[in-house]
């Protein structure tokens, strides 16, 4: 992935952070919350969604094992009608691909359709090197650009920002970008939404090349779709005389077909609408209709190393409607920039450390950063078990392990930070296979309760720096047990 | 039926008031209780904090100490969702990495026979009112595991709407993680604290003198972070109060929760 990123602190440092800040905390909470209840009620609507999540399971899971074939076919369907269809290993190949592509045009600037793989692969950083100007057109990610800021969300990159901040950055930055803000403007969403539409409308109708991502990739037709709700996609879709789509392999279906289980489920688990409101599909070029020259830049980076792993594979199921983002408790208080990827919460823990690797601290912390609660797993629509690819991936921290990087097959070891943990872990395992051990140091633990501190200090103070110690009994039960013989009933609760 | 207790290796240490409760109420609706001696841990911890190997010979160990029994009871939902969702993965897993399919064999028949408290009651003795009496506003927070893996539904609910003298309160928000997540408490303990502190307030908000749920583990953390606080809510597992008769005076119930 971009570099953007590198040098991130783990997760626990980083969500400290934002914890401590009560702005952000409301924002989110706000946010997800109302997010979280409307997606429900939609979801609660039909009747066959249980159905339906299944049937996107199913649809993925068989697309990502003919992963090939399905990619072969989607290349000759789109060459035949009139695109060009590029493969790239990694980031570092696709910004080329596309800044070559750009270059090639003559142009300095491009609109960009709201895209997380070039975010990914930190096209704009790149294009920007080269000397060419991306300009984003989705509203979230305008604010997130105009204010230098970094997206912490999949689908409202701005969610941690309110009106308040959003007015700010228009009447500061607009005029560094275009079209400057509106003379007075104020913090009305109505005069906020002008204000983009203003300073966007005119380079939707300057530009001469688009650059977008995209839903799906239809491998029957070579069609590409692409879901928004602003209008401000399809502009660059349609208007700019060449388009380049940078989309990662795994967002091929074999069959139109198969559109109409995600064109259900996706609407109702990102913005909880029933329908989406602005569905853009394109197939080539077409004389006389939209972009005259198209080129398709099919991404890896790090997607089928992630593929050979049968358990993590399953995280490329994923359809980017950040429904587990909105109901995760973690998240909502950490926020999304902890995450020091473009992919934060519950996706983007099993996501990051698979297609980057676990080289770095964060990618390491990442599977440590969620209780397990599972709220992500029940509201996904394709049926991507979070929970068992954290734990998967816990284990591919802890215990080191086989897996696959750039094709090849290696071994990594434990990481160096778990050594004691493992210690430990392996003498209470040691402990646990035999009772007796067990029994003595529950002994040793009450025969010294007196002594126990309600306090800790050293590494327990993460627990005890908020919460008290429970109190150790007079006896553990099974002594109790053996004592009494779970008898008499009379004191049989002292 | 020969019935063995599964106290798991929290409660045996940390919580012997929850077991005897178990023994209590289970012996009054004529039940048969065993105590296997050998038993120890689930191996909940191992797996999930990335040590599936460790956790193997833990599964063993289960296997080889409740595998003679009828049905295994554990007042813990988490561990009953370690066994029931996990043990099964534990296998397939071991036959992925080519070791054949022994160890899947060895814990296959614990699986279904283990059951969360409150499972055991509504599904195999068929009972909702057990006979208790409790005279507390409780509100009761329904823990992850029991929740979404073991799917427990409204059986808690409907246990605790049958004990007479029990006010029972809704908790806001009651289906939101506490934030303890075993090792995730000490790994990730400033938003770990953070969800806590949500739950805490919410149960305040309530009104109630108890926080009831049916796994110690988070009522630990919550407890911990309510004696903190001075809230003045006390913790109390499921099994506790639904143990309680009108003989008991109180006392020793609520003892037995902190
Ligand atoms: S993992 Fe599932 S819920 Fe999360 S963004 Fe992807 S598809 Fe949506």
């Amino acid at each position: 992935m971009s570099g953007t990123f590198v040098g991130m602190p783990a997760f626990p440092a980083a969500a400290r952070e934002a914890v401590g800040d009560a702005t952000l905390r409301a924002n989110l909470r706000h946010a997800t919350h109302t997010i979280r209840d409307k997606r429900a009620r939609a979801v609660a609507e039909l009747d066959d969604w249980a159905a339906l999540r299944e049937a996107g399971r199913r649809i993925k899971d068989h697309t990502l094992r003919h992963l090939d074939t399905y990619l072969v076919q989607l290349e000759e369907s789109v060459t035949a009608a009139g695109g060009t269809v590029h493969w790239a290993a990694d980031a570092d190949e696709a910004n080329a691909i596309v800044t070559e592509l750009v270059r090639a045009t003559g142009e300095r600037e491009v609109v960009k359709v709201k895209s997380m793989a070039t975010q990914e692969i930190g096209l704009n950083e790149a294009l920007e090197e080269a000397g060419i100007r991306a300009y984003e057109t989705d509203l979230a990610e305008l604010i997130v650009q105009l204010g230098k800021d970094r997206p912490s969300h999949i689908l409202v990159p701005a969610i941690h920002r309110n009106r308040g901040e959003i007015g700010a950055i228009f009447r500061r930055e607009m005029a560094g970008w275009g079209r400057p803000a509106p003379e007075g403007l104020t913090d009305s969403p109505a005069e906020l939404a002008e204000a983009a539409r203003l300073h966007l409308r005119e380079k939707f109708l300057r530009a001469k090349v688009g650059i977008s991502g995209a839903n799906f990739m239809v491998a029957e037709t070579g069609t590409l779709v692409v879901l928004e709700s602003e209008g401000n996609g399809r502009m660059c879709l349609t208007l700019p005389e060449t388009l380049i789509s940078v989309v990662g392999i795994e967002k091929v279906v074999p069959t139109w077909r198969d559109l109409e289980v995600f064109l259900q489920t996706l609407p109702r688990s990102s913005t909880a609408e029933r329908m989406n409101p602005y569905t853009s599909t394109w197939t080539g070029t077409t004389d006389g209709d939209g972009p005259k020259t198209f080129h398709l830049v099919l991404l890896d980076n790090g997607r089928t190393d992630t593929l050979a792993d049968e358990v993590g594979r399953q995280a490329l199921r994923c359809i980017r409607c950040s429904a587990c983002l909105n109901v995760c408790p973690v998240y909502e208080r950490a926020g999304g920039h902890a995450y020091g990827s473009v992919y934060p919460g519950p996706i983007g823990a099993i996501l990051s450390p698979q297609l980057r690797g676990m080289g770095s601290e964060i990618d390491r912390s990442l599977p440590f950063a969620s209780s397990l609660c599972g709220a992500c797993y029940e509201v996904c629509p394709v049926a991507i078990d979070i929970p068992e690819v954290l734990v998967h991936l816990r284990e591919r921290v802890a215990e080191g392990g086989e897996v696959v990087r750039n094709g090849a097959r290696i071994t990594v070891r434990p990481a160096k930070g778990h050594a004691a943990e493992r210690a430990a872990m392996r003498a209470a395992a040691w402990a646990f296979r035999r009772p007796g051990v067990l029994r003595t140091g529950q002994r040793l633990a009450s025969g010294t309760r007196r002594l126990h501190p309600r306090r800790l200090p050293g590494p327990g103070r993460a627990w005890s720096a908020s919460r008290e110690l429970p109190e150790v009994p007079r006896e553990s039960f099974r002594d109790w047990w053996q004592r009494t013989q779970g008898g008499p009933a009379e004191g049989s609760t002292k | 039926m020969r019935v063995a207790l599964f106290l798991t290796c929290v409660n045996d240490t940390l919580y012997p008031g929850t077991g005897r409760a178990v023994v209590k109420l289970l012996t009054r609706l004529g039940v048969e209780v065993d105590f296997p001696m050998a038993q120890t841990c689930c191996g909940q911890a191992h797996y999930n904090t990335g040590y599936r190997h460790g956790a193997e010979p833990l599964a063993r160990h289960y296997a080889e100490v409740f595998g003679g029994y009828e049905a295994i009871v554990t007042p813990s939902g988490s561990c009953a969702a370690m066994v029931r969702e996990l043990y099964p993965r534990l296998g397939a897993r071991a036959a992925a990495e080519g070791r054949g399919g022994e160890l899947a064999r060895v814990l296959a028949p614990v699986v279904p026979k283990t059951y969360e408290l409150t499972e055991f009651l509504v599904d195999v003795l068929g009972v909702v009112d057990v006979g208790a009496y409790y005279p507390h506003r409780v509100t009761y927070h329904p823990t992850c595991h029991g929740l979404r893996s073991l799917g427990l539904g409204d059986r808690p609910r409907r246990l605790l709407e049958a004990v007479r003298g029990l006010e029972l309160v809704e908790l806001p928000g009651a289906e939101e993680c506490c934030g303890f997540g075993g090792t995730f408490a000490v790994k990730n303990p400033d938003v770990s604290a953070a969800m806590g502190l949500d739950k805490v307030r919410n149960a305040e908000s309530t009104g109630a003198e108890r926080l009831c749920a049916a796994d110690n583990s988070c009522l630990m953390h919550l407890g911990g972070t309510m004696s903190r606080l001075r809230t003045g809510i006390e913790p109390v597992h499921l099994a506790e109060i639904l143990a309680g008769t009108a003989a008991d005076t109180g006392g020793d119930i609520e003892e037995a929760g902190v």
